[in-house]
Order: C-alpha cells, then sequence, then structure tokens
C-alpha cells in the first residue's frame, strides 16, 4: 500500500495535467466521485452524518489487520468526489498515519479556490471525523494491547 | 415598451452598471455575472466614496463633542436620518432608528414591545415564507412568555393563503409579522391589506422588509404597518446597517433594548432616565461611517427612480422565468403573480449545491441551499434550490449566459 505522502502525490500529479482550469477540475471531480462505490442504504443512517457539511455525506469506519477502512457516500456529486480523494489518500492505512497526516493535496490541487469557506468546513468536518475514528480504532487497540 | 424606450433602458442600464466596480471583473477565468444580489447586493462608487471621504475628513464622535469634527460627524449621521425617514415617507425623522439590520430590528420590537405587551396564551401570526430572522424571535419571546406561534399556510404558487387570515386573526392575536417580499420566492405580501386587517383584530403588524426597499415604491404611512425592519446592505448601502421604523406611539411605550451611553439623560447609581426617541434605542457608538455613507445609498435609489427600477428587473424575472422553464426538468419554485426579482430553481435529480458550484466555475454567483427559510423548503420537500436574484445592475445578457450555463451543466451532470 502506498503511502499517504506517495498517494496524495499522485492526485496532485494528476491534477496538474489539468492546467487550473476550474471546469475541468471540477469535471474530473465529479468523474472521481462516480467511481465510488456506493454505501449500502443500511448505513446512510443519521449516526453516519458527518456534520457541517452543505450536502449530506455518510460515512462509515472499520479496522482490519490494523488498517482503517473508510466507506462514504454523498447525496451531491462534487462531494462524493472530494470523499472518493480522502478514501483514496487516508483508507488502508494505520490509525497512527491517519491520526499524523498533513493533507496539503487539499491546497495543492486548488481545491480551497472554489470550495468556499462553507465547503470548506464541510471538507474539514470529514477530514476531523474520518481522523477521529482513527483515534477511536487506536484507543481501542491499546486497550487490547494492555489487558 | 417602444423599441426606443427600450434602447433608452439598455443605455441607463450599462451607465448604472459603470458606477459599480466590482461588476468589472473576471471570477474563474469568465466575466463576473452576479445573480445573488437576495443575499447582497453591490455598491455604487458614490457610497464607496462617501465612506471613505468620511474616515478621511469627518470622522469623530458623534452628539456629544463639541468641536468641529463631532459636529461634521453629528450631522452627517443626523442626515442620514433624515434621508431615510422621506425614503420611507414616515411621519417623523425619530421614528427611524439606526440598528445593525433587519435580523436586529426585529429582535428589538420582539424584545421590547413583545415582552412589555403581551401575556401568556395571547398569539402571534407569521407565514410559512418567513426568513429565519422572522421567525426566531418570536419563538424565543413564546418560549419567554408562553404565547401561541400561529403560522399562515402557502398556496403552491407562492403566496401566503390570505383567505384563511380572518379566521387566524382572533381577540388573542397581538403580533402579526410577515415579509413583504420573500427571499426565496419573491413573492410580494399584500402588507397594507394585512395591517388593515390586524388593526381590526387588535394586532400590531411587523414587517420584514429586507427584500423590499431595493426594489418597491414604499410609504410606511400608506401601509400604516406599526413597524418595518430593513438592511442598508440589500439596498445598495454598506453591511452592518439596517433601519428600524416605528410608529412614535409604540417607540415612546417600549422600554430600551439595550442600556449604555447615548441612550440616557441622566445616570446615578440609584435611577437612570432614558433619551427620547430615536436615541433611547441607539446605545453606545453606532457603526456611524456606514450610516453616513448609507444616505447615499438611497440616493442612487431615488435617482435611478424606483419606477425604472421595478420595470427592468420585472422584465428580467419574466425573461428568466421563460428561459428558464425551457430547461427540461428546470422547476421554478415561487410562481406568485406578484413577484420581485428572485428566480428559485430545482432541476430533477441534480443537486442545487452541484449546480451552484459549476455555475461558480463558469462565473456566474447564485445562492444555493435552504436561503434561512426552511421551514418554506420543508413546505415543498425540498433541501434546497438554486437562487438567481436580480439588482437594476443586471441585465437580459446575463441572464442568457445562465441558461446556456445551465444547459452545459444539466447535460454533463446527466451523462
Amino acid at each position: 500500500m502506498s503511502s499517504i505522502r506517495g498517494i496524495q502525490d499522485e492526485i496532485i500529479d494528476e491534477f496538474s495535467m489539468l492546467d487550473g482550469d476550474l471546469d475541468m477540475c471540477v469535471e474530473y471531480l465529479i468523474e472521481l466521485g462516480k467511481k465510488l462505490d456506493p454505501l449500502s442504504k443500511q448505513y446512510q443512517t443519521e449516526d453516519n452524518i458527518v456534520k457541517g457539511c452543505q450536502s449530506k455525506v455518510w460515512l462509515v469506519a472499520g479496522q482490519e489487520d490494523g488498517l482503517v477502512n473508510y466507506q462514504a457516500d454523498s447525496n451531491t456529486m462534487i462531494t462524493k468526489g472530494l470523499v472518493s480523494m480522502l478514501i483514496r489518500v487516508l483508507s488502508g492505512q494505520t490509525a497512527d498515519d491517519i491520526l499524523n497526516a498533513d493533507l496539503y493535496f487539499i491546497n495543492k490541487i486548488g481545491m480551497n479556490r472554489f470550495i468556499g469557506t462553507q465547503r470548506s468546513n464541510g471538507l474539514a468536518a470529514m477530514i476531523k471525523q474520518m481522523k477521529l475514528y482513527a483515534l477511536a480504532f487506536m484507543a481501542k487497540e491499546q486497550k487490547n494491547e494492555s489487558s | 415598451m417602444s423599441a426606443a424606450n427600450q434602447t433608452d433602458l439598455r443605455a441607463d442600464i450599462i451607465a448604472i452598471r459603470d458606477e459599480f466596480p466590482i461588476l468589472h471583473q473576471q471570477v474563474n477565468g469568465n466575466p463576473l455575472i452576479y445573480f445573488d444580489n437576495a443575499a447582497s447586493n453591490q455598491k455604487p462608487l458614490s457610497v464607496i466614496k462617501a465612506l471613505s471621504h468620511y474616515y478621511q475628513h469627518d470622522h469623530a464622535n458623534i452628539h456629544r463633542g463639541i468641536h468641529t469634527l463631532a459636529e461634521r460627524a453629528t450631522e452627517g449621521y443626523e442626515e442620514s436620518r433624515k434621508i431615510a425617514a422621506d425614503f420611507l415617507n414616515a411621519a417623523e425623522a425619530e421614528e427611524i432608528i439606526f440598528t445593525k439590520g433587519t435580523t436586529e430590528g426585529i429582535n428589538l420590537v420582539a424584545a421590547t414591545y413583545g415582552r412589555k405587551f403581551l401575556s401568556p396564551g395571547d398569539e402571534i401570526i407569521i407565514t410559512n415564507m418567513e426568513h429565519h430572522s422572522n421567525i426566531v424571535p418570536w419563538q424565543l419571546l413564546c418560549e419567554e412568555k408562553g404565547l401561541h406561534l400561529k403560522v399562515m399556510p402557502l398556496r403552491e404558487n407562492g403566496e401566503v393563503k390570505w383567505e384563511e387570515f380572518d379566521s387566524m386573526l382572533t381577540e388573542k392575536t397581538k403580533i402579526v409579522s410577515v415579509v413583504h417580499a420573500s427571499n426565496s420566492l419573491g413573492t410580494i405580501n399584500p402588507v397594507q391589506e394585512i395591517c388593515r386587517k390586524a388593526h381590526q383584530a387588535g394586532a400590531i403588524v411587523v414587517v420584514d422588509g429586507a427584500q423590499a426597499t431595493s426594489h418597491l415604491e414604499l410609504d410606511v404611512q400608506a401601509l400604516n404597518c406599526d413597524f418595518y425592519a430593513l438592511s442598508s446592505h440589500k439596498m445598495y448601502g454598506p453591511t452592518g446597517v439596517g433601519i428600524l421604523y416605528g410608529k412614535r406611539k409604540w417607540l415612546e411605550k417600549m422600554p430600551p433594548y439595550q442600556g449604555g451611553g447615548e441612550m440616557i439623560k441622566e445616570v446615578t447609581l440609584e435611577k437612570t432616565t432614558y433619551s427620547d426617541i430615536p436615541h433611547k434605542f441607539e446605545a453606545g457608538t453606532p457603526n456611524i461611517a456606514d450610516v453616513v455613507a448609507f444616505k447615499e445609498a438611497i440616493r442612487f435609489i431615488n435617482r435611478v427612480g424606483k419606477t425604472t427600477i421595478k420595470k427592468h428587473e420585472d422584465s428580467l424575472t419574466s425573461y428568466a422565468h421563460q428561459k428558464l422553464n425551457d430547461i427540461g426538468g428546470l422547476r421554478i419554485i415561487g410562481n406568485a403573480p406578484e413577484k420581485v426579482g428572485v428566480v428559485s430553481f430545482t432541476v430533477d435529480q441534480l443537486h442545487h449545491f452541484d449546480l451552484g458550484v459549476m455555475l461558480d466555475a463558469k462565473g456566474i454567483a447564485v445562492r444555493t441551499g435552504h436561503h434561512c427559510t426552511q421551514p418554506l423548503m420543508e413546505c415543498y420537500g425540498l433541501e434546497g434550490t438554486v437562487r438567481a436574484s436580480f439588482a437594476v445592475y443586471n441585465t437580459t445578457e446575463e441572464i442568457d449566459r445562465l441558461v446556456e450555463a445551465l444547459g452545459i451543466i444539466v447535460d454533463k451532470l446527466r451523462n
């Protein structure tokens, strides 16, 4: 599995081919979102909604063999694209790496440019929730180790 | 309209656009099309220059100072009050209270008139199309004093079912609070008639005028409303300033809203007496500079003329309706026969957030979401809409570009 940094650099490379054309960036984001595996309806509940997003985002997380896996979905195409990138970067990594991840790719691909403060808050909420899950898994691991 | 008149109006609008420097920029590689005027509209140079001039030449604290700058600043501030009184046709300038905006104005009435004159079991009537600023202050008051909040229902086309008003009014109704023009639907409510019926039933009327003041002729005496709240930034003026108009007979009886400097006659540790209106309700140092600049916004509107503004905006609104209705799967929310220039719409199977972001990528600024009218959205079974809202500087060519962009976006999102 590539490192968090490695995956971020891949994404930055992909976006750099779009030459900063905003229209094309948004379209690419939507294409990425279309490839996101849909989240089963049973997980699209109030408990799994990420608060603070303009659009609805459902996020679930699990841990297997010491690696955290995320699944998510959204009712808007652009947010699906954003979510798919975050999952690509953080899913399948250790809880420790996720917690310490510096997600520099967001600024580098210009997401803040067309995602205004409100939308950034949604993105920030997603990242926060993903890290909270990692923290919870790490705490569980440590508890299991000490018992 | 004759071809000659159309050409004249077009030339007028081009000249008006030149007064707004912000409109002449590129956004994301495209000329800006600003269709978010219901959220806040742009400022003409005269307002911007007045603000700058004030800080460069005239600033001092007002009302108490005896030096020259203090006098100039006070004059500039009080002149805005007189001009605002004329703009609303208030009986006197003392009935104009400067606030932070419409929201503060409504909160002021709820907190002072509401607390003093309403008793447990009394009723307040609002409509289902209200902005949160004309719902929440009343909910807070109802909770505090054990009052009932009743809500006038809506028709599918976005009008209130005013035929049910008579049966909703009872002897317990003390306040009717309505929006003059809806920020989500554009619907214009018949305020004069509402006031007549409410007064017959012994209730006062509070009007949320935020969306009306830049579009409609206003005469608070003809409307005979008891309070009228408005925001400067929705009528080409600076942010952070608004007006609460109130009839003298109520303002005099209402207790102060906030305590502090400016609103007092005399303060001792035992007892304090209060200023007369309007200063009783203007505690502390106000937003002097923006109040001073606000008069230039009113002068701008008077110079262009409400008739011209309404004629032009009505033509934009009907043009937008006509063109948008041609887009497959697009549904306009709010089709009242009398509307201001607000066009909310949804597109089948496409989310307003996606539409809004993609329009922004093409330089087109619209608003998406619930527009601070969540009960209204629930009424229509919607999470939100895309809203294009017009000002006097918008053009039919801009609407053409919106429609063209939407066509491309809808195709892309559907495939």
